[in-house]
């Protein structure tokens, strides 16, 4: 199936990268409990995790968890119904490619478009503006992503966009939802690695509030093999240390302030208001929704959405087996559900982790997860 | 689509930038760029934004990752997609 090891040693500086396993093994020692288990919120940090075999290559002791870091993974059923709604009612709606197979209540976007219903993928919400500019009739753009993609959608609404077009906002938040997994009651996690280009745009001092209510170290990494050794190396070293700091290890694009500009653009659009993470819990402040000032073109309000009758139809059987919830709190890996590589695929997903490029089921599948010799030994 | 998308800047004009992308000329906005930047810049773009410009100091070092990925011969890399999915968000050269 995967051929993960073919990639797994592709490091621009072999040399280095041994260095820093070498390291990496020692602060684990240094620690001195295993497992040691740190949390990633990005799915291009486990892209490259798994793209590369750096599992290979971690200490044993060391687990390594991919968190709720998949925007379209940890859309709500109910929003997607929202957005298949708007469709069988004969609006035009526009997405990301990955949001179309996401699966609602009752049925996906791409089950209503098969049906009739007008969906179009774009790659950016400038591509559905413009879409929309040409178009004689209503337009519905079904925003996903984090604070980084959000940005990009405000920024759309502040210029003039055309009056038919409208946003469904899925947009989320990341900061809270690291505080409801430091809350779980069975987290191990001790410490995050967060994504450095999303850092670029919030800053590092985002984090800190989190770090000094949770006492938990967040390192600030970039996606880089090397970059990602090294993040990981320093957040072993302040757990090991016991001081929960923030601390930037991808200084080339981040500064602790970040992009000033950007984020007065976010929050001039939007504001942070509580809802359900799929699969995880309910998360003050994790969803991003449009300010009043922007209610014309907050599609929650241009149209009468009746997502009632979705509710129904039973939602397929077999998507009661699936842990994506577990596997994006971290007490859960893709290799402990039982429809893994066998009835969900990427290619008839059964839910949403391996419906995005993003979620963790799909890049395990594709780059085989399995790579983690922990589980290899536990095969054996 | 944490990654982003390094590109080299060819032309500015007023909030839209052509930006040269491993070889791919395509527009992107300004809007909500860090700095002002000028021809010659290299600048950090996610959906369609840049978002930021990359000090001259960390180019080299930026840009490798990128290289390397997009010489992945796989069609499949789910990394490689992402970046090209990057590109494909900035707008076609008019
Ligand atoms: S393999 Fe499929 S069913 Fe199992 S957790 Fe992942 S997405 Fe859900």
């Amino acid at each position: 199936m995967n051929d993960a090891g073919r990639n797994a040693m592709q490091f621009r500086d072999p040399a280095r990268a041994a260095q820093m396993a070498s390291l990496l093994e020692r602060l684990v020692g240094e620690i001195g409990r295993e497992p040691v288990s740190v949390m990633h919120v990005c799915g291009s940090h486990e892209q490259a995790i798994a793209r590369f075999g750096l599992r290979a290559i971690f200490p044993r002791a060391l687990e390594v968890i991919m968190g709720p870091g998949c925007p379209v993974c940890v859309t709500d059923m109910p929003e997607v119904d929202e957005a298949v709604a708007l469709a069988e009612d004969g609006i035009r709606i526009a997405t990301y490619g990955d949001m179309l197979r996401v699966p609602g209540t009752a049925r996906s976007l791409a089950d209503a478009q098969a049906a009739g219903a007008k969906v179009d993928v774009v790659y950016s919400v400038t591509q559905a503006q413009q879409l929309a500019a040409k178009l004689d009739e209503e337009l519905v753009f079904f925003a996903s992503g984090f604070e980084t993609t959000a940005v990009a959608t405000a920024a759309v609404l502040l210029g003039s966009p055309p009056p038919n077009f409208s946003i469904l906002s899925a947009h989320k938040y990341i900061p809270p939802v690291m505080e409801i997994v430091a809350e779980m009651p069975h987290t191990r996690v001790e410490g995050f690695l967060a994504a450095g280009h999303a850092a670029t745009i919030t800053g590092c001092a985002i984090f800190e509030r989190f770090v000094e209510r949770h006492r938990i170290p967040v390192v600030v990494a970039g996606f880089e093999p090397l970059d990602i050794l090294a993040g990981l190396a320093k957040l072993l070293e302040l757990v090991r240390d016991r001081r929960p700091e923030v601390a930037n290890m991808y200084p080339r694009c981040v500064t602790r302030e970040g992009n000033r500009r950007a984020q007065e653009v976010l929050w001039k659009v939007f504001r942070p208001v509580g809802g359900r993470w799929r699969g995880i819990a309910h998360v003050p402040n994790g969803n991003l929704r449009l300010r009043d000032e922007f209610a014309r073109f907050d599609a929650r309000r241009r149209f009468k959405i009746d997502v009632s009758r979705l509710w129904d139809y039973a939602p397929p059987s077999l998507a009661h087996s699936c842990i994506c919830g577990d596997i994006m709190a971290g007490i859960a890996s893709p290799s402990s559900c039982s429809l893994f590589g066998k009835q969900c695929e990427p290619d008839n997903p059964v839910g949403a982790c391996m419906v995005s490029t993003e979620g963790t089921c799909r890049i395990w599948h594709q780059y085989g997860g399995q790579l983690d010799l922990r589980d290899k030994d536990e095969r054996a | 689509m944490c990654l982003g998308v390094p590109g080299k800047v060819l032309t500015v004009d007023g909030s839209v930038a052509t930006v040269d992308f491993f070889g791919v000329r395509r527009d992107v906005r300004l809007d909500i760029v860090d700095e002002p930047v000028e021809p010659g810049d290299y600048v950090m773009n996610h959906v369609g934004f840049a978002i930021r410009r990359i000090p001259p100091a960390e180019v080299k070092e930026t840009l490798a990752l990128y290289e390397q990925l997009l010489a992945a011969i796989s069609s499949e890399d789910l990394l490689a997609a992402d970046i090209r999915g990057e590109i494909a968000a900035t707008r076609e050269k008019k």
